[in-house]
């Protein structure tokens, strides 16, 4: 008798979910590919700078370097075990065909179980002068740091409405450049009351509490229920102007601005995969459906971290074990029931942790309502809220892709990634209706552009 | 409990023909409802390649777009908003000397039919679009015709329509349709019912159906087109290129972003899904950058597909019923209906006022078919041509 065939396994992202997956299922025996846009693995979360620029982790990642270290060395350690693909991008999914490309161009890769471990990348809303030259995502920020050793300025304004603020405050401190002023536009008060919540994950909270703290005395305190920011500059940023929870206005004169709004799931290869989808109410977002162990609505493919769903870097690494795990079980092979117990346990814990995260940071729907009709929301094609709210009144755009058709809001580079959420918003509100209500943007290959030429190899 | 209407004309899908009929039977007096199963427009209407051709049609029906074309040039007036249409001209490449041979052949024909056509050797060619690659050894040009932006024309036709008093229920499919012996049509759709004297069947890959409802099945199968973009680049392509053959097909709007198609994309009818199919992605990636090396730097940002009817011979099915009185046809358009859609509205609201037309539409009526036996055929060779 023939020993079966081992199944091919594939893992979409190396990031913390993703190399907790290769990991999981080479100890196992069944010799993953991992495919990852990056070229080395961590992920946005714990991306690194480039071979020959290294810097420590303790300089990069903070209270997380050992968390980071350890993911880093993981593809060597695996070495053979894992057919791990850097420099790679996965942009189609054909029933059980990936569509790659690579080094060598595109390729064809099938597998009989995929992990979509796509991570997430900041939510934009627009304020007035967003799309000024020098204002970046907190994210981007945060990767001009890890990656190429660079602050995006030396007197830095940071806008934020999730707990990666106090890190990056934090991390941009460290680093040395002027942090001019940190503006959280969610109420202090939303964060007291989710405490009860977050004691849920107490070492995690006293990171975010240290991090406050070290900021704190460094005389730099985080001004929460921040009501409007502007940036204001004549060809690039020159002053970030802001309005208090109790209506007095600041000026700060800054050179750059890091600013968003929260997390948005990676969603796309989901969508290609044909696998369901579900509102998300509480982070305004839709996000493909899984079950609490990664098992999708598809039977061969399963989801791990953030791009299904926020939950961050900790959650994601239970989250990338926990599929692969199920992931084994499913095709017949022996697992661990107790390990599936503990990881269980642990996400329990860690979806209450998350849970609270959600309630002290709530959407800044304020911000929205504030978006004015001459704002762009598009850049990619110069798209105005007013113009979004017009095909709302006057062109019967009542979804997002009939919105798409009418107004090329979403068919510029990004294909929508940026700006579809803020402009669901924007377009709910237009139709006195629930975000829900108007759909999300339809996925379609690629999911990131491709250079024409690659066809001609 | 289920709502009733009560119309003159009951239109069964939303594209570009049966909108621009029940804009038409409407401004003649006539209570008009149109049920449209998802968006009005969103089927081969919206995600068609634009091209608005007389060039390269089976000549039969160029007695149709050529009526069409005349619409065309007042659109934007009559509808109340910019399409987007540009007579850019359509110029059909040949790759080869028996494709250039073909498209004399054609041209000669189509001079008989009305549509004069200009031919351009290998150095008229190169000296009109110096940026054609190698492969290209001749042309011929038809300077009216040009493009448009499907995605607003079958939008805007829908406005239009409400602004004029027809009731158009979106997201609501047909589930059955009968005659009754009191020259009565019911159609039952989804939480409604229209009884109407009129039943117009404009429903694209569903028209074979609701034909065999009425006992005359019409073997439709489903066209998916494999649509691609490019980013913005500086405008160069100033025609909308065709090729002998059909296998790609190349614009390039104002905005600045390239499109291109060929091949056939993929559907789940079910699902009510088409999407794009890689290999065929790749394949017209590739004829492009054979006709345009300019576009060797550009990125591809975009793919799409969606749903049309073909007949087996490429030519639609206009006209009116074999079986049922009151009962009209227009579908099966073949990938190649989006220019001929004003016509053919307008010539479906003189076949339901008066029974008749002037346009020569017998070589599309749908007794072509008679004995078949409503089971769709293997699709043959797939010729899209947009």
């Amino acid at each position: 008798m023939t020993a079966p065939k081992s199944p091919r396994v594939v893992v979409i992202g190396a990031g913390p979910a993703g190399l907790r997956a290769v990991e999981v299922l080479a100890r196992a025996g069944l010799r993953p590919v991992l495919v990852d846009e990056a070229s080395r693995p961590g992920g946005q979360i714990y991306r690194q700078p480039p071979a020959g620029a290294e810097r420590p982790p303790e300089a990069l990642y903070g209270l997380e370097a050992g968390k980071a270290r350890a993911l880093h060395a993981l593809p060597a350690e695996l070495g053979a075990a894992i057919d791990y693909r850097p420099g790679t991008l996965a942009w189609a999914i054909e029933d059980t065909g990936i569509d790659l490309l690579g080094p060598k161009g595109f390729e064809r890769l099938d597998f009989d179980r995929l992990i979509l471990a796509t991570g997430a990348m900041d939510r934009v809303l627009p304020f007035p002068g967003w799309t000024l030259p020098g204002v970046f995502t907190l994210g981007a920020a945060q990767i001009a740091l890890k990656a190429q050793g660079m602050a995006i300025g030396a007197r830095v304004a940071l806008v934020g409405a999730g707990p990666l603020l106090p890190l990056i405050v934090h991390q941009y401190r460290k680093a040395g450049a002027t942090v001019v002023a940190a503006l959280d536009v969610t109420p202090f008060g939303a964060k007291v009351a989710a405490l009860p919540g977050l004691l849920n994950e107490p070492v995690t909270l006293a990171k975010g509490l240290w991090y406050t703290a070290r900021n704190a005395m460094a005389g730099l305190s985080i001004r929460s229920g921040v009501a409007a920011v502007a940036v204001q500059g004549r060809d690039r940023v020159e002053a970030l102007v802001w309005r208090d929870a109790k209506g007095r206005e600041h000026r700060v004169a800054c050179d750059a601005v890091g600013a968003s709004f929260g997390l948005r799931s990676e969603a796309q290869l989901a969508d290609l995969a044909k696998l369901d989808f579900v509102f998300e109410p509480v982070t305004r977002q839709w996000i493909p459906r899984r079950d609490p162990a990664g098992r999708s609505s598809r039977a061969d493919v399963y989801l791990a971290g953030d791009g299904a769903g926020i939950g961050g870097a900790d959650a994601a690494e239970l989250q990338g074990a926990r599929a692969a795990l199920a992931l084994l079980e499913d095709i017949g092979r022996p697992v661990e029931a107790a390990r599936v117990a503990a990881l269980d346990a642990r996400l329990a814990r860690q979806a209450r942790f998350r849970a609270a995260l959600e309630r002290a940071y709530p959407f800044p729907a304020h911000l929205v309502d504030a978006i004015a009709d001459d704002e762009i929301l598009c850049r990619c094609e110069g798209i105005t809220a007013g113009t979004v709210r017009a095909a709302a009144r006057d062109r019967e755009a009542g979804e997002m892709n009939r919105l798409k058709a009418l107004t090329r809001l979403g068919m510029g580079r990004c294909q929508g990634r940026v700006c579809g959420q803020a402009a669901a918003e924007v377009l709910a509100r237009a139709l006195d209706r629930d975000v829900a209500t108007v759909g999300r943007l339809r996925g379609n290959p690629p999911v990131k552009p491709i250079p024409i030429r690659e066809a001609l190899t | 409990m289920s709502e009733r209407l009560d119309c003159d004309v009951t239109v069964v899908g939303g594209g570009v023909a049966g909108l621009a009929a029940a804009v038409a039977l409407r401004q003649s007096g006539l209570s008009v409802t149109v049920l449209e199963k998802r968006l009005c427009g969103a089927g081969a209407s919206g995600v068609n390649f634009g091209g608005v051709r007389q060039q390269g049609r089976e000549l039969v029906e160029l007695p149709l777009a050529a009526r069409s074309r005349k619409l065309w040039d007042g659109l934007n007036a009559f509808l109340g908003e910019d399409v987007e249409f540009e007579a850019t001209g359509h110029i059909k490449l040949a790759r080869s000397e028996a494709d250039l041979a073909e498209l004399e052949r054609y041209a000669a024909a189509a001079a008989e039919w009305g549509l004069e056509l200009t031919m351009l050797g290998p150095n008229a060619v190169r000296d009109a679009l110096p940026w054609l690659g190698e492969k290209v050894v001749g042309a011929s040009l038809s300077p009216t015709d040009g493009q448009a932006n499907p995605r607003v024309v079958g939008p805007a036709y829908a406005r239009l329509a409400r602004r004029l008093g027809v009731d158009i229920r979106e997201m609501t499919p047909v589930v059955a349709a009968t005659r009754s012996g009191t020259d009565r049509f019911t159609v039952e759709a989804a939480g409604l019912t229209v009884t109407s004297r009129h039943l117009v069947n404009t429903a694209g890959a569903g028209g074979g159906l609701l034909a065999a409802a009425f006992g005359e099945a019409a073997p439709v199968t489903p066209l998916n087109p494999n649509m691609l973009v490019t980013e913005p680049l500086p405008y160069f392509v100033e025609r909308s290129i065709g090729v002998v053959g059909g296998d790609v097909y190349v614009r390039q709007i104002r905005r600045g972003n390239v499109i291109f198609g060929g091949g056939s994309g993929w559907h789940d009818a079910e699902k009510g899904l088409a999407r794009p199919v890689t290999e065929q992605s790749i394949g017209g990636m590739l004829r492009t950058l054979q006709l345009v090396p300019g576009l060797t730097h550009a990125q591809v940002i975009r793919s799409w597909s969606g749903v049309d009817g073909q007949m087996p011979d490429h030519i639609p099915v206009i006209g009116p019923s074999s079986t049922t009185p009151g009962l009209v046809h227009a579908f099966g358009f073949s990938g190649h209906g989006f220019q001929l859609g004003p016509a053919v509205g307008v010539i479906l609201s003189e076949l339901v006022l008066a029974g008749r037309t002037e346009s020569p539409i017998a070589p599309f009526r749908i007794e072509r078919f008679a004995g078949h036996a409503g089971a769709a055929p293997a699709a043959g060779p797939v010729h899209v041509e947009h």
